[in-house]
């Protein structure tokens, strides 16, 4: 007989008996999956599938042939020819023991409708305990999302392994000894002052309502569930919205592939914004004679001093007549329109559809232009592809984690777990940061580099991995070219020379990049710090020059892997809401990709590359674009050198902006019409990881706001074009016919799968999460090596403004705040504009943590709450952008990186001061959001 | 933050560990740190976990695990006392009463003078020669008759 190796013997099936029965379990199972797998249910309470095994509560004792104690089912594993029972009388008397003694301390009230405790003593049948009840500690009620109330705790600790071994926030501990044994927040404080992140991992993870949803939302009578994915970032976690009538009660993690039932605050509790009163639900036109201010938006609840209310026919009539009118004025080229991210691929595609059949030029953009453009153009460049390499998860599969100018634990919460599982299990995690955010906290390497040295740090990896011999040189020499030309532009940059600069230790930056390109899988990951500077896309050059000289890619574990902001700006760019492509990347001026799409569409079009964002707001700035339609952005929040925006979108003739909000942009609209939130309606998104997701409906839009496909399509047809659109599937059997990418996903499957991978060209494929194996999809099949040289900021502080800014996001709030703002949960816990500060840069100010001071750069001057924040580098101020009583984007600096044509949203001089008038009221957020909503 | 010294001694205590297992040297630090500090602050706690790489919590479960470190500050001299059952067996729980009495105090309270703690312990390896009491966690004093609880408390309100 052939000898069996370790790794066959460790697949091979055990066959052994549990109650009475034969059956078959797997060496890589324990007694309690293999018995639910063969349909025997064994009690259980501190195991749930997910979790780490603790066999700590002791319920799901089984009795096993020859032993002298029970085993907890839970922990064990199956061996050949084992006997079980988990039914036998001794087996059974001990799980109802702990059952029995458990409920002898339960309240006599349930906090929540499906106990586990509950329904196992329902199941055996435990009568009344016969054991005196603890002491029971009062409620902690201190969190606007969590209830706590330990008296229904029985101390499984699943909710410490949810905080800290699966989302590994390293809140939540088992303190004291004995009976004095409790979970605890910190240090034994109130939740609601812990350092929790209210990521609710524990809530779902409770079993007996312990942790529960505030506001007794989790004893809500449930009509009805809906799976859905989340509408904020990115990660594109799958959800199920848990409906009561129409409205949603909360909200559980669904297992998707991108998040495995892991969700953050946002996608858990910021679901409300769409019971906000300030939603839009009639038709709004403005008020003859009253002009657009573009120093002062229109308070939501001020609406009629600006607007009155119209019917849909009125308003569409005027929305149409007055971009028609515009077009045979002054012709094509002085309208434009602003897409979203945030609506689904087919809105996406029927919007660029719109302008580019309908205006009659390419000038359609969206945000992508604010987030990644400079990634996309040099992926574009380099490689052939805009879209991630490696899907977020492939960590598992990496030995090192690279994360630059990124801050996934605010910004992509969820896939910063699977980075910080992947850390915890040994991979190296190296975080380069001019802000020392919390994942530097799990990093074996942690590099706070000065801002805007990214390619002095980069190439100075770069020049070791060449000068130390590293390079990967049959993959230089079999798929790649211009690799002399990177390498003599390397020369200049030893690490040495470059330590001054950057501030990094030339030993480090050498260490760091042997460990990159010798690792056996090396992934890249990075977000707007690497790409909103004016040298963005020589940043992102830089990195792929990284993954390509060390052959880290197309394998698992391997990669580049831009970090997605919104749920759908992947697919909103694959679908075209870019104005020098048509879907899936193809060029408008290349005469093949015109010719494609003129015969499908059925109109000419113009082979112009038409404007970007910010220079579409400069030409309606200088009067020459003359009409906008703008669906769900908010461009006089999110542009640079804001207060130009909003004087740009006050002098178009005619604006129509479509939204759920009247939005700080709605405020200058002739025309806005209300639309549907992210739950109201039907449509895809496309994740950062390449996965076509469905969202489905689970709430009626309140009064008459619409569908945004439905509007999209009336607004066509105001224009003259002939759309028939009734079903978001029609659009998107529609798309896969333009769009190689996804031509082999149908509706149908994704109905039954809800994420579908892709490529995916041939029905029936399973899609690619590992693309790159072989080829790049580049004209030649190589990829091409792009040097970069250093380039400057366009600002940088002098004795005037002697301060760097930084802007960006934080956990609670999206983008420019429209929704989050008006989310109760989310609102409470950030409710106030906020600048994060190092602590001595604020004593040097004469300014002490949470007073107000002013920060001024040479395009405007805002003052919000001081954070002090240790992490934020010297001479560095960090404001989040989503306030717009503070509005950072009044400060921020418009030039443009030259390729990506994406704003320096990360750099600019500025000065900071103690003191200022208070932050305003802009009429939402500021902690009213919760009463707003619930009364 | 912690001295110098105490800071040298931590690292001294991380060195017997592994690089990858600093957090072995908890207790041992935490030792150190309330040496230094008399008893275990939340800033304590906090830098003790920065020192190795811990979730600060980690670093809570076990200062509150383990009776021997204070959370609170404490008298010139904790008097720890085992109550557990070998000991109770052998008069412990008279001589914690014999304690309470001269000291005017219970157990977790501290003299108004601020000059003695009284604690309940618990097993301190010693049961044949209870009843044992541990002046400042260092010190051990076995068969604490009354006498010798009146010598030990005389000598220790006597000294500097």
């Amino acid at each position: 007989m052939d000898r069996v190796s370790t790794k066959q013997q460790a697949a091979m099936p055990i066959e052994f008996k549990l109650n009475g029965n034969t059956v078959v379990g797997r060496p890589d199972e324990t007694i309690i999956e293999c018995a639910r797998r063969h349909g025997v249910e064994i009690p259980h309470l501190c195991y749930t599938p997910g979790l780490r095994p603790d066999g700590n509560c002791r319920a799901c004792m089984v009795e096993v042939k020859g032993e002298r104690v029970l085993a907890p089912s839970c922990c064990r594993g199956p061996s050949e020819g084992m006997e079980v029972t988990s039914d036998s009388p001794r087996a059974r008397a001990s799980q109802k023991m702990v059952l029995e003694l458990l409920l002898a301390d339960m309240p006599a009230q349930a906090y929540r409708r499906d106990s586990e405790l509950a329904r196992w003593v329902e199941k055996l049948g435990v009568g009344a305990p016969r054991f005196a009840a603890r002491a029971q500690p009062g409620a902690d009620l201190s969190h606007p999302a969590i209830a706590v109330r330990l008296d229904a705790c029985i101390q499984c600790t699943r909710c410490l392994r949810a905080c800290r071994e699966a989302q590994v926030n390293d809140v939540i501990g088992y303190a004291q000894r004995g009976e004095h044994s409790k979970i605890v927040f910190d240090f034994d404080d109130p939740m609601g002052a812990s350092s929790c992140v209210a990521c609710g991992e524990c809530v779902q993870a409770c079993p007996t309502g312990a942790l529960m949803p505030a506001r007794e939302w989790g004893l809500a009578a449930i009509d009805r569930t809906v799976d859905s994915v989340c509408p904020f970032c990115g990660v594109g976690c799958l959800l199920t919205y848990h409906v009561k009538g129409n409205r949603i009660a909360f909200v559980t993690g669904q297992d998707g592939p991108s998040n495995h039932g892991r969700l953050c605050v946002k996608g858990r509790y910021g679901f409300d914004y769409a019971h906000h009163p300030h939603r839009l639900t009639k038709p709004l036109i403005r008020k003859p004679g009253v002009a657009k201010d573009p120093e002062r938006a229109v308070a939501p609840q001020d609406w009629d001093a600006v607007f009155m209310e119209a019917s849909w026919d009125e308003a569409l009539a005027v929305a149409a007549r007055g971009l028609r009118e515009i077009r045979e004025r002054h012709g094509a080229g002085a309208l434009a329109g602003f897409g979203s991210a945030k609506g689904s691929n087919e809105e996406a595609y029927l919007f660029q559809k719109l302008v580019r059949t309908g205006f009659g030029s390419n000038n359609v953009d969206h945000c992508t232009r604010l987030c990644h453009a400079s990634s996309v153009a040099a992926l574009l460049e380099g490689i052939g592809s805009g879209a991630v390499s490696n899907q977020v998860n492939d960590v598992a599969n990496a030995e090192l984690i690279f994360v630059i100018g990124a801050n996934p634990t605010s910004n992509h919460p969820v896939a910063a777990t699977w980075m910080k599982n992947a850390a915890q299990r040994g991979a190296k995690l190296i975080v380069a940061d001019p802000r020392r955010t919390d994942l530097a906290r799990h990093a074996t390497h942690f590099l706070q580099f000065t801002p805007d040295t990214d390619v002095a740090l980069l190439n100075a990896m770069i020049h070791t991995i060449v000068d130390e011999g590293l390079v990967n040189e049959a993959f230089v020499r079999d798929r790649t070219s211009g690799y002399e030309a990177l390498k003599a532009n390397a020369k200049a940059f030893a690490p040495e020379k470059m330590a001054p600069i950057c501030g990094i230790p030339a030993q480090t930056i050498r260490e760091v990049a042997r460990l990159y390109a010798t690792s056996k899988g090396s992934m890249i990951f990075w977000g707007m710090g690497i790409s909103q500077h004016v040298h963005g896309t020589d940043n992102a050059r830089c990195l792929i020059a990284l993954a390509l000289m060390t052959g880290q890619i197309g394998r698992p574990g391997t990669g580049l892997h831009p970090l997605r902001g919104q749920n759908n700006v992947q697919g909103a760019s694959d679908s075209g809401l870019i104005p020098m492509v048509f879907p899936d990347y193809q060029r408008v001026d290349n005469p093949e990709a015109n010719a494609r799409f003129e015969k499908l569409w059925g109109v000419a079009l113009d082979r112009k590359p038409g404007l970007t964002v910010v220079e579409i707001i400069n030409a309606a700035y200088d009067r020459a674009i003359k009409g906008m339609y703008i669906m769900g952005e908010n461009p006089a929040m999110s542009d640079p050198d804001v207060a130009h925006a909003r004087a740009a979108l006050a002098r178009l003739d005619h604006l129509v902006v479509q939204d759920i909000f009247l939005t700080e942009t709605a405020a200058l609209a002739d025309v806005v019409l209300p639309a549907t939130a992210w739950p109201e309606k039907v449509g895809t998104v496309t994740n950062t990881d390449r996965m076509v997701q469905l969202g489905r409906k689970a709430l009626e839009p309140p009064g008459e706001a619409r569908e945004d496909l439905w509007i999209v399509n009336a607004l066509a047809r105001g224009l003259g074009l002939d759309w028939k659109y009734n079903h978001p599937r029609q659009v998107f059997d529609e798309m896969r016919r333009c769009m190689d990418s996804i031509a082999g996903i149908t509706w149908e499957r994704l109905e039954r799968d809800a994420s579908v991978t892709y490529p995916c060209p041939n029905e029936g494929d399973p899609g690619e999460p590992v693309v790159f194996r072989e080829v790049f999809p580049t004209a030649t099949g190589r990829a091409k090596f792009v040097p970069a040289d250093l380039i400057p900021a366009a600002e940088h502080p002098d004795t005037e403004y002697p301060m760097v800014l930084i802007t960006g996001r934080q956990l609670e709030h999206w983008h420019t705040g429209a929704i989050t703002r008006r989310s109760g949960v989310l609102d409470a816990i950030e409710p106030e504009p906020t600048a994060l500060v190092h602590p001595l840069d604020l004593a040097a100010a004469g300014a002490r943590p949470g007073e107000v001071i002013s920060v001024a750069s040479r395009r405007g001057k805002i003052s919000l709450y001081a954070r002090a924040d240790e992490g934020t580098p010297r001479g560095c101020v960090f404001v989040p952008f989503a306030y717009y009583e503070a509005a950072a984007n009044l400060l921020t600096n418009p030039v443009l990186d030259p390729f990506g044509k994406i704003p320096e949203f990360k750099y600019c001089a500025v000065k900071l001061e103690r003191g200022g008038p208070r932050p305003a009221d802009p009429g939402y957020g500021k902690g009213s959001a919760l009463a707003a909503i619930e009364g | 933050m912690l001295s110098e010294e105490s800071l040298k001694k931590i690292e001294r205590e991380i060195a017997k560990y592994p690089p990858d297992q600093k957090q072995s040297a908890v207790m041992a630090a935490l030792i150190i740190a309330q040496d230094e500090k008399g008893w275990l602050a939340t800033e304590t706690l906090d830098s003790v976990a920065q020192l190795l790489g811990m979730a600060p919590v980690a670093v809570y479960e076990v200062a509150t695990f383990y009776n021997m470190y204070n959370r609170a500050p404490t008298g010139r001299y904790k008097l720890t006392i085992c109550t557990c059952l070998p000991c109770g067996l052998q008069g412990s729980l008279d001589a914690a009463d014999h304690l309470k009495d001269r000291l005017g105090i219970g157990f977790n309270e501290t003299t108004p003078d601020g000059r003695f703690t009284l604690k309940e312990g618990e097993c301190m390896g010693a049961c044949a020669m209870a009843p044992v009491v541990l002046v400042n966690n260092k010190r051990m004093c076995d068969a604490m008759s009354k006498e010798r609880l009146d010598a030990l408390i005389d000598e220790l309100r006597e000294s500097a």
